[in-house]
């Protein structure tokens, strides 16, 4: 079963065409890293994943719904986690996830185990009544990672979710996603431009001015050389 | 309870915490309208003398004349301030959270109007019993029935408030133009002086006045403390509070973008 799928997609800023035909799909329980350099049109992308913004051309299917034509149900199946921090500073990590929760049509005790549950998941718990302005940047990240979990989404979109992390933060949540895919059966798109983010068996989809460049295993691009190496030589080639 | 509810639960939840956690705001929010009736009033209330607007048929007070003035000022200010919080939200990513929830974005519009009227009704109320500590009270029935004038007074400022935010991209653009807004908004209406005052200056200033939501906002409000209903003030508000609803519900549209 595909967990996400996006078919002929474009979309412009008036002239400049940001995303050009794009399609790709992951199937259920995969890790797909999204890569590209700056400008290749992932964050357009994202925006078009969590329906920030709309296309008139190509469509997105999550989970089997399709996003156009049911974005209730459709964002109703995807967790999210945006490059750009979205917590509110002054309420504590509980109050951010239940107002999240709410949100999302949870309440009373299955919005509080759903939390709960999150940020055990996340080793969150003991945070749980402090400020979320008193949280180091880690943690802040981790616990935006706990809030796309809470209620419980097959497909998980994560956009340079390590951005500002260091090294023992950032493999700690690379695993972790890796991890939601083997043992919950996630869909995680993975967008970065950090290529040691991504395992041998992980899907790759590279991006690059706007066109799907390749869309194939990890192993594919690493048989004779580095991932970072081929990446490089492949967005090169392309300029 | 539905989805749809819980989501405004937890709006209004989320938006009074914050209200809460920013006494700043809470104390500007009494102290600006206080300084209009206790200073102000002192100053004013020889040189219009004794006034009568309607629905009243006896003189008032300059004090009573200007309380219904000053709950629309709470609610303006506040709309403008929910406003600039949506701004603040979407430059800080908040707003993203908010508008990714799988409900239809017109009814998560309509949750922060809602949320904002919540808080903007809590105001107006504070400072009634502010100020009737100062000795400036209405009938007790006047404050029940200004409960539905102040609430459909607020969600039109709120609307307004949003349609405003809609169109403002950065966060200092938008002190600016609420100067250039609160301002002329709250002198061309009927909250500090009687319209017959302005017209015996200047028509065009009298129409734009007349023209003016807010004077309908404060008029509804003054009618509602005695008791009436001014229904001429109710339809202009429901009808420019679905202008403004109207507009806000365009520019937010997933079609726009919001990156």
């Amino acid at each position: 079963m595909t967990g996400l799928s996006v078919r002929n997609l474009s979309y412009a800023y008036g002239a400049k065409r940001a995303l050009n035909d794009i399609s790709f799909n992951v199937e259920q329980g995969a890790f797909c890293a999204l890569i590209g350099p700056n400008g290749a049109g992932k964050s357009t992308l994202f925006a078009l994943l969590t329906r920030l913004m709309t296309s008139r051309t190509g469509t997105i299917e999550i989970a089997g719904h399709d996003l156009g034509s049911h974005p209730e149900k459709a964002l109703g199946k995807i967790g999210i986690v945006f490059q750009q921090p979205s917590l509110d500073l002054d309420l504590t990590v509980w109050r951010n996830l239940s107002y999240f929760a709410g949100l999302h049509g949870l309440s009373g005790q299955a919005a509080e185990a759903s939390i709960r549950s999150a940020l055990d998941r996340l080793d969150m718990a003991e945070r749980t009544h402090e400020r979320v302005r008193n949280l180091n940047g880690g943690h802040r990240r981790r616990l935006e990672i706990a809030r796309a979990l809470v209620h419980s989404p097959t497909v998980l979109l994560l956009d340079e979710p390590s951005v500002g992390l260091d090294a023992a933060a950032r493999r700690a949540i690379t695993e972790h996603a890796h991890d939601l895919c083997k043992t919950h059966g996630m869909t995680v798109l993975w967008a970065t431009h950090l290529t040691d983010e991504i395992s041998a068996e992980d899907q790759v989809v590279i991006l690059h001015k706007g066109q799907v460049l390749r869309n194939c295993p990890c192993q594919e691009l690493t048989r004779d050389k580095p991932l970072q190496e081929a990446f490089l030589d492949l967005t090169d080639h392309c300029t | 309870m539905t989805a749809s509810l819980l989501a405004l639960r937890a709006i209004v939840i989320r938006d009074v915490l914050r209200f809460v956690h920013q006494r700043s705001r809470f104390v500007a929010a009494l102290v600006r309208p206080l300084i209009w009736l206790v200073v102000f009033a002192a100053g004013f209330r020889g040189a219009f003398g004794p006034l009568t607007p309607p629905p009243h048929v006896t003189p008032i007070s300059y004090e009573m004349y200007i309380l219904p003035g000053l709950c629309g000022m709470i609610l303006l200010f506040n709309g403008m301030q929910s406003a600039l919080s949506l701004v603040y939200d979407r430059e800080m990513g908040s707003m993203r959270i908010l508008l990714t929830s799988p409900l239809p974005r017109w009814w998560l519009l309509v949750c922060r109007l809602l949320s904002s009227t919540a808080i903007s009704l809590l105001q107006v109320y504070a400072f009634l019993l502010v100020a009737m500590a100062f000795g400036i009270h209405i009938p007790l029935a006047g404050y029940v029935s200004a409960l539905p004038a102040v609430f459909l007074a607020g969600l039109m400022l709120g609307a307004f408030g949003l349609a405003m935010s809609s169109s403002i991209h950065q966060l200092e653009n938008f002190a600016g133009v609420m100067n250039f807004v609160i301002f002329p908004t709250f002198f061309l209406s009927s909250a500090l002086y009687p319209l017959v005052q302005m017209g015996g200056s200047s028509a065009l200033l009298l129409a734009l006045c007349e023209l003016n939501p807010f004077t309908h906002a404060v008029e509804l409000i003054r009618f509602a403390f005695a008791g009436h209903v001014n229904w001429s003030a109710l339809a202009w508000i429901l009808a420019t509070g679905a202008v403004f609803m109207g507009i806000t519900f365009r520019q937010y549209t997933p079609v726009r973008g919001l990156r």
